[in-house]
């Protein structure tokens, strides 16, 4: 059944590959400087290889966007900015997969009564915007550095000619593993929670996380959309952006590529954080915004006449337009899913003020003392327990976080055939016994399960500083919540 | 990698041999008009068979870049326009061969005292037509620096012009000739003339792929 579930993922994946790849290599082949089949192949590679090995930065963005409980409810998401993804480039709209799938997901989240998490939400319009201005930057210096260099070096045409082919091909491979690793969350993004993978070791080389098996998955149906559809679109936007020459095909490819690679790497978001600079958020941009942004960025550095205000005028409506169709027609759908086909798209969940809950919320230095009136009392939904709470105390979204997380109730029971049931080359004999030490115990919350095992064995306690350790005992925590909910 | 790198090393051998057949045409022609108008007929059937020589040579080199390009499909975006440069450099050399052949078929009397005009319109022919071969130089390696020669094309033509109306009003109005030689004379100062009329408008072309081709 999820594989069925998953075919719409794979299906916006499909377009996706069939849409973007035409912004990585497109340039290049509408203008003959890359054949069309040396295009697609390195572009279906190194997508793939994006996907899996840097794909996990911008997902995390998307999953707190809004955490999709159930398969059906991630089909529907899927679905739906698929489908406004094409219903868009029909209506000939500029299309981004990144805002059909926000949108989407946010319809989701009206249909379940889950709360749109605003830290998340103003972190991906904000990025919306940056986008294509830092494309533009970078268009701006690459161009002027390289007409410098061309200019210093007095290069020959047909060298020129050569290095840029070159270029263009660097470019694209680049293009290819930031597009994989920034737009993989678009495609599989939404399935990794209700994903029943677990991690799996490869030949004891390496291990593959279950969002790395789905974003594998994803990245080889947006290889496939390269692969089978993307020669047409390629052609298209080749000629159709080909009023630049080729030295600034490849400032805008590489600009582009660089933008997107920004926003999804987890290593320069490290390093920039570690020396103290601001980070720059991982979540998924539009690749065809980057480009247009870069094209922009030249126009403007020879003076803006050359600049087609209507395209500008397009993308600019299309930030808003394409969310908000992809949130209706999921809203529509999930309605239908659940009403018609009758099938789950949602797992209710419950929340509950309670003298525990209370005293764990105190740890975080806020205190609990006016959320007292509803103290004991059950809400269906977040929806729900937000409005209770609207009149009781000043809600921002770091309280509202704090409030939500506690009091949300994931209840859990630890059983011997669920501990024999685990996949022992992922969770090891020591996690294992320490899990052992609370079989019986009943669990109301995921953090008493969290505090019960760290109390249980040092394994289960995330360590400071060590990123890698605690990512993986992340991983691992989600892993025996899914499997000990009842 | 480095076979493709030699490949295109040689297209641009190639390109600057073209280019240095074309100017050396140039060279010959006003060489073969001195030599015409010194009567020293065996070195000017020489000059005729070193600048027919040099035509095919032209050719080859022609065809054997454009086979390249194509079949490379190499700077796809100034294809057309260095092919149509090239042809015009090598229609140009084909127009400094066919004047020199109509002295020597026509074997053409020119009065002494039209000799100095007529080696100076030769001259500024040739400057020219080396003024348009730098230009194409430039086009390849160093577009900035195509604005310094290009202008000088149009000078030089002007003054070709000038030199041909004076030149020819002076055949017309010299009593000693008869209106066949007059005639003859006229359409030869306006083939040489029409040279540097030529090089002028492949100039003007050059000046179009130069827009096409800013960075």
């Amino acid at each position: 059944m999820f594989a069925f579930f998953l075919s719409s993922g794979l299906f916006l994946g499909w377009s996706l590959g069939a849409n973007d790849a035409s912004n990585v290599f497109g340039t290049a082949v509408g203008a003959k400087m890359i054949k069309f089949r040396t295009a697609a192949i390195y572009c279906s590679i190194f997508i793939i290889l994006g996907a899996v090995i840097s794909g996990a930065g911008a997902s995390n963005t998307l999953e707190k966007l809004g955490s999709i409980n159930a398969p059906g409810g991630a089909f529907v998401v899927a679905f739906a900015a698929a489908l406004s993804v094409y219903l868009m480039t029909l209506a000939r709209f500029p299309v981004s997969t990144s805002q059909a799938i926000v949108g989407a997901i946010i319809g989701w989240n009206f249909f379940s009564g889950a709360l749109t998490d605003v830290d998340s939400l103003t972190k991906i319009v904000l990025t919306w915007i940056l986008c294509p201005v830092l494309s533009a930057l970078f268009a701006i210096f690459f161009y002027k550095l390289i007409v410098f260099i061309i200019q210093s070096f007095k290069i020959h045409m047909f060298r020129l000619d050569r290095y840029t082919r070159n270029g263009l091909l660097l470019a694209g491979i680049f293009g290819s593993y930031s597009l994989g690793a920034n737009n993989i969350a678009n495609v599989m993004g939404v399935f990794i929670p209700v994903s029943p993978f677990s991690d799996i070791s490869v030949f004891g080389l390496f291990n593959l996380s279950a969002a790395q098996q789905l974003f594998c998955f994803g990245g080889v149906a947006i290889a496939v959309g390269v692969l089978t559809y993307s020669k047409r679109v390629m052609a298209t936007v080749g000629s159709g952006i080909m009023d630049l020459s080729p030295v600034a095909a490849l400032v805008a490819v590489w600009s582009h590529s660089i933008v997107l690679f920004l926003f999804s790497s987890q290593g320069l978001e490290a390093f920039l954080r570690s020396h103290g600079l601001p980070s720059i958020p991982l979540v998924p941009v539009s690749s065809s915004q980057a480009i247009v942004g870069a094209v922009i960025g030249m126009g403007l550095l020879k003076g803006g006449k050359s600049i087609n205000w209507h395209i500008v005028g397009g993308i600019s409506s299309g930030w808003i337009i394409t969310p908000v169709i992809a949130a209706l027609i999921s809203f529509v759908s999930l309605f239908f899913m659940q009403n018609v086909f009758m099938q789950e798209t949602y797992r209710p969940v419950s929340y509950q003020m309670t003298k525990e809950v209370a005293l764990r919320i105190d740890k975080t230095g806020f205190s609990s003392k006016s959320l007292e009136t509803i103290m004991d009392k059950k809400f269906e939904s977040a929806m729900k327990m937000k409005k209770a709470l609207s009149g009781q105390i000043p809600l921002t979204p770091k309280i509202l976080d704090i409030v939500l997380s506690a009091s949300r109730i994931n209840e859990m029971e630890i059983t011997m055939d669920k501990i024999n049931s685990m996949d022992s080359d992922w969770i090891s004999e020591e996690h294992k016994k320490a899990i052992e030490k609370l079989i019986g115990q009943k669990f109301m919350h995921k953090w008493q399960f969290a505090e019960a095992l760290g109390n249980s064995s040092f394994t289960w306690q995330f360590r400071e500083g060590d990123k890698n350790f605690n990512e993986n005992l992340s991983r691992k925590f989600l892993y025996v919540y899914g499997l000990f909910e009842k | 990698m480095d076979n493709i790198l030699k490949k295109e090393i040689g297209i641009e051998k190639e390109i600057d041999d073209f280019l240095n057949q074309f100017s050396e045409a140039g060279l010959l022609f006003k060489s073969g008009i001195d030599i015409y108008l010194s009567g020293k007929k065996d070195r000017f059937q020489r000059t005729i068979d070193e600048i027919t020589q040099m035509e095919h040579k032209g050719d080859a080199l022609r065809r054997s870049i454009e086979e390249k390009l194509y079949r490379k499909t190499l700077i796809p975006e100034s294809r057309g326009d260095v092919l149509d440069l090239l042809e015009s450099l090598d229609a140009l050399i084909d127009r400094f061969k066919g004047t020199l052949y109509r002295f020597d078929i026509e074997c053409i009397e020119i009065d002494p005292k039209f000799h100095d005009d007529f080696k100076e319109l030769v001259r500024n022919v040739v400057n020219a037509s080396e003024a348009l071969a730098q230009s194409s130089r430039c086009f390849f390696k160093d577009i900035s620096c195509i604005a310094n020669y290009m202008h000088k094309v149009s000078f030089w033509e002007t003054e070709c012009d000038k030199i041909s109306t004076m030149l020819q009003k002076r055949i017309f109005r010299d009593t000693g000739l008869r209106l066949s030689q007059k005639m003859q004379l006229r359409d030869l100062v306006r083939q040489v003339d029409k040279i540097a009329d030529r090089a002028e408008d492949v100039s003007d072309d050059l000046s179009i792929f130069v827009i096409k081709r800013s960075l």
